[in-house]
């Protein structure tokens, strides 16, 4: 069974992500260090707290991480944990991982804000992550904030609310979403799967 | 699109759900693991579970069952009742929980909304507000027309039985501005009626507000749901009875809202 090591900002709820990933059939543990991120096959960081703080909890594991994911590593970056991988976000100061270029912008003041709920998916490209998910099929989201990418071929997903915004992307071994597969019932346990099969490839 | 949001309601004390049993099938009926499981399955968007438990063993009771919810769903769900502080808010986010709500904590103590919301995130605040229909006029309250005539509304605390004098759409923009993600709205005037939603009430703070507003109190029959979304603008619908009884179980709710044209999840 491949080890999945969820990094922990140190805020919120691991729990759902954890048993979510379980049920992908992976090991999981919950990691804050380099050491514990070294012998992980995947990586997943979650969606909670803001860009901000993450940035300074990732401080101490960032070069670890980066030369992981440089290696090959699969990495799933979910919600503000995809938010990550840019290079900086409206929400607060600080240089992201830079995984992608581009910038992380504000929902438009149009729409109620956080956009909270389920919405569907318009699959822009085919990708690995969403094999045997349909056009169309909802998923959770709760965000402020949404990532634009500067390059559009890492977009594997788009979602209307308020704007048409990048909902997934990946590029190699790169993996974001903006919704929670976590808490999207058996579509977002789909999606996990799928990033399991990746792994263990 | 966005869906609309079918969230059915879970009273729970002593770690059982009271009120309203009767998925036969079940095994354990009260079983809170198991009622989320069952709702989860058929469909339901999102869950609330309020606490009514009176007792110091409180806290180890929620972890539990919370923890036990948590790994049995995959869909997102909020635990409210009694939640005073971020210790509390911790206690039941770390087992697992998506949002917390507060209410009469919040009343007696706006700060705590942004103190909450600081440490966790706004989108996991959810303000739960307990509102009863005022006929008297009073000056520097928002007056509103309904079929009943003119009304404000007011905000009760301690489970609907204490009125405050404060103006529930009033407090619903002031707890916005401090950091509240969703809002929770009940009529105290409906709840338990089942003659349908205060569709005045839910719009009145619907359309004052820039987060999402989650009707509750009156639901009786599917056309009610459809009436709060449709003329309440609610973001999402709350219910107990009309699902826990199984006289309207989720998927008939969802299958005629999304004939009369609401989004619905499939």
């Amino acid at each position: 069974m491949p080890k999945a090591v969820i990094f922990d900002y140190g805020v919120g709820n691991l729990l759902s992500l954890k048993t979510a990933l379980e049920k992908a059939d992976f090991s999981v543990t919950i990691g804050t260090s380099s050491a514990d991120l070294a012998d992980a096959d995947a990586i997943a960081l979650p969606g909670v707290g803001s860009f901000t703080a993450a940035l300074d909890r990732l401080d101490t594991v960032k070069e670890t991480l980066q030369k992981k994911v440089s290696d090959g590593t699969p990495i799933l970056g979910i919600c503000l944990g995809m938010q990550l991988y840019f290079e900086s976000s409206e929400e607060g100061p600080g240089a992201g991982l830079s995984f992608y270029q581009g910038r992380v912008v504000q929902l438009p003041k149009t729409v109620k804000v956080p956009h909270m709920g389920w919405n569907t998916l318009n699959i822009i490209a085919q990708n690995p992550l969403f094999d045997g998910i349909a056009e169309g099929i909802y998923v959770y989201f709760v965000h402020s904030l949404y990532p634009a990418p500067k390059d559009p071929s890492v977009v594997v997903t788009t979602t209307e609310y308020g704007t048409t915004f990048t909902s997934a992307v990946a590029k190699g071994n790169i993996f974001g979403t903006q919704f929670h597969p976590e808490k999207s019932g058996d579509v977002g346990l789909k999606i996990l799967k799928n990033f399991q099969r990746i792994v263990v490839k | 699109m966005l869906a609309k949001r079918i969230v059915p309601c879970l009273d729970v004390d002593h770690g059982r759900v009271v009120k309203g049993i009767n998925f036969i099938e079940l095994k354990h009926a009260g079983d809170p693991v198991e009622m989320a499981k069952r709702y989860s399955d058929e469909g339901a968007d999102e869950l609330v579970f309020l606490d009514i438990t009176a007792s110091h063993e409180k806290r180890d009771i929620m972890r539990q069952y919370v923890e036990g919810v948590a790994k049995a769903i995959s869909i997102p769900f909020t635990v409210g009742g009694g939640i005073r502080n971020v210790s509390d808010a911790r206690n039941v986010l770390c087992s697992g929980a998506d949002k917390v709500s507060v209410n009469t904590a919040a009343i007696e103590n706006p700060p705590v909304i942004t103190e909450l919301a600081d440490v966790f995130g706004r989108q996991c605040i959810v303000v739960a507000i307990d509102a009863k229909r005022n006929r008297t006029p009073t000056e520097g309250k928002l007056m509103f027309d309904t079929p009943s005539g003119k009304v404000w509304f007011e905000v009760n605390t301690y489970g609907g039985r204490k009125p405050t004098g404060i103006d529930a759409v009033a407090w619903a923009m002031q707890a916005e501005k401090l950091g509240a993600g969703e809002f929770l709205v009940t009529s105290m005037d409906r709840d338990g009626t089942k003659d349908g939603y205060d569709i005045e009430l839910t719009r009145a703070i619907s359309e004052r507000v820039n987060v999402p507003v989650i009707a509750s109190g009156g639901a009786g029959v599917p056309k009610h749901l459809y009436d709060v979304f449709v003329e309440g603008k609610a973001d999402a619908a709350l219910a107990a009875s009309i699902f826990h009884y199984n006289q309207y179980p989720v998927p008939v709710v969802k299958d005629y809202l999304r004939k009369m044209g609401v989004t619905i999840r499939q």
